[in-house]
């Protein structure tokens, strides 16, 4: 690292010493990034077990909860004939949901009843 | 009784005119050039619309610095700054407005601020969701380090050459930060290459991502990734500024002004405080910024062979990071077994949002199926820690 040292004297580099500079600022970038992906990775991972324990609490007691309980009058209706299924919107209006729905179908040149939409989500 | 024809030649003399044709052959041709070139950098912002909000405000400074006479920007006042023979003081005293100005990119103070806007600006969910996008963000940086590289061979300095190779970071604040401590005289000819190849990205980088990635796999899908929790995202501008900090102290001030403005955003109890970094803060450096660096472009300084080379040099650096994205994405997608479509990588250049709707919009070309954005943004705000990183690696190195 003695050209690391002398960095005052380093205003007329040779074509080594750059080219090892080069070199090194590569695996530096590198090393910083890769670094930072195992801590984001680990952060994650956390962060993941500890959403998977509560619902997984909260998912036992309704498996042991006996399905005959259920009044009729809560079962979800049937759906429509030829539905794909309902489509969940998180913090999207209706009318945003449906220009997003056109603007997708015209961009991918297909019919919209040709597509199925399983939740659209407002990202902020 | 006045005379008038005295009045008349002293009023010629003091006037600009006098000043580029009376001296024509020392050094009023320069004045001249350098206003045609204003002109048609202003031509280029306003009518081609190449990141205007930027190039009219450097356009206009390159334009009223090669007036005259007028006053208005002093580059022998600064050469004594560099030479330490006078401060600060001496400049605000003695300076003109675009004197004081430019004291903001000198201290650093104008790319710093424009990073804490891009930070409030920027949604690191994409890379929380799939960390991995950082390797990316990495391999884009090759055009950095080649470009410096190149700059060594064509002759220039250590710190120049390092100036000149950040272009490659595709990162326009960062560029600025880096060129205003190691090579302020080429601060002009920088800024304009790298924020005009950044307006240019949408025409550099589909052919060589055509030509570096396969059809088959230019249409992949990819599937959608995790949802991040808001918990995560306040965690990560702190963890982030401590840890690349720590690693690389002179990064301190870019990366922590960027994940500064990124806290404000995320919070939730700061949204004024992101408004105001986003909009109005964001609004008022851009046109200080812009003006005073654009005051730099001289024509004494700028009308030399060396600003042709910068201009080569920089594309020759946008093409190879792009390269350098694209080979990373390849690997990538070879790795997971074609899971990763390798377009994602040429998002690793910085140039955010520019460079990842490119590249979703050469995803939709092969595939009209094909939603890449979401990530492409994950290699492409990788892509602005990285270009940080490599500032800080030469910053250290030459600084």
């Amino acid at each position: 690292m003695t050209f690391l040292a002398a960095a005052p004297h380093l205003e007329n580099i040779s074509f080594a010493n750059a080219g090892i500079v080069a070199l090194l600022g590569y695996a530096v970038v590198f090393f910083g990034l890769i670094l930072l992906m195992v801590v984001i990775t680990i952060m994650g991972k956390i962060f993941s077990a500890k959403k998977a324990v509560p619902a997984a609490k909260t998912a036992a007691p309704a498996a042991a909860a006996p399905a005959a309980e259920i009044p009729a009058s809560q079962m979800p209706k049937d759906l429509a004939p030829g539905t794909a299924g309902q489509l969940k919107l998180y913090d999207t209006p209706p009318k945003t949901a449906a220009m997003i729905m056109a603007i997708v179908a015209d961009q991918m040149g297909k019919p919209l009843n040709e597509l199925r939409f399983i939740s659209i989500k407002e990202v902020k | 009784m006045i005379d008038i024809g005295e009045i008349l030649l002293n009023l010629w003399n003091k006037s600009g005119f006098s000043a580029i044709f009376a001296n024509f052959a020392g050094g009023g041709w320069q004045n001249l050039v350098m206003l045609v070139i204003a002109c048609v950098l202003l031509y280029l912002a306003i009518v081609k619309q190449f990141e205007p909000l930027l190039l009219v405000g450097i356009a206009f400074g390159c334009l009223l610095s090669n007036l005259p006479l007028g006053g208005l920007y002093h580059p022998e006042l600064w050469s004594k700054f560099m030479a330490h023979e006078i401060g600060y003081g001496t400049v605000m005293l003695e300076g003109g407005l675009l004197d004081i100005f430019y004291i903001g990119v000198k201290t650093s103070l104008y790319p710093c601020l424009i990073f804490m806007g891009v930070g409030a600006m920027t949604d690191f969910g994409p890379l929380l969701s799939n960390p991995k996008s950082l390797l990316l963000g990495a391999a884009a940086q090759m055009g950095v380090f080649a470009a410096f590289f190149g700059a060594v061979c064509l002759g220039f300095t250590g710190p120049e050459a390092a100036s000149i190779g950040i272009i490659g970071g595709a990162d326009g604040p960062t560029a600025i930060f880096l060129t205003s401590k190691l090579a302020p005289h080429l601060l002009g000819g920088i800024a304009v290459a790298a924020y005009s190849y950044m307006a240019l990205i949408p025409l550099i980088q589909p052919p060589i991502m055509n030509a570096m990635t396969s059809a088959k796999d230019r249409k992949i899908k990819m599937v959608q990734t995790r949802v991040v929790s808001k918990t995560e995202k306040i965690i990560f501008p702190i963890m982030v500024t401590i840890f690349v900090a720590l690693l690389l102290p002179d990064t301190a001030a870019l990366i922590g002004c960027l994940m500064l403005g990124n806290l404000f955003k995320e919070t939730g109890v700061t949204d004024r405080l992101s408004d105001t970094v986003q909009n109005a803060l964001m609004n008022i450096v851009t046109i200080l910024l812009s003006t005073a660096v654009g005051a730099t472009m001289v024509g004494s300084t700028f009308l030399t062979a060396d600003t042709l080379k910068i201009v080569v040099l920089g594309v020759v650096a946008f093409g190879l990071s792009t390269a350098g994205g694209l080979v990373g994405g390849n690997i990538m997608c070879k790795l997971t077994k074609g899971k990763v479509n390798p377009l994602i990588g040429s998002a690793g250049v910085s140039a955010v949002p520019m460079a990842a709707r490119v590249a979703n919009t050469v995803g939709q070309k092969n595939n009209p199926s094909n939603f890449l954005l979401m990530h492409a943004m994950g290699p492409n705000v990788a892509g602005v820690i990285g270009s940080a990183i490599a500032a800080g690696f030469l910053l250290s190195v030459f600084g």
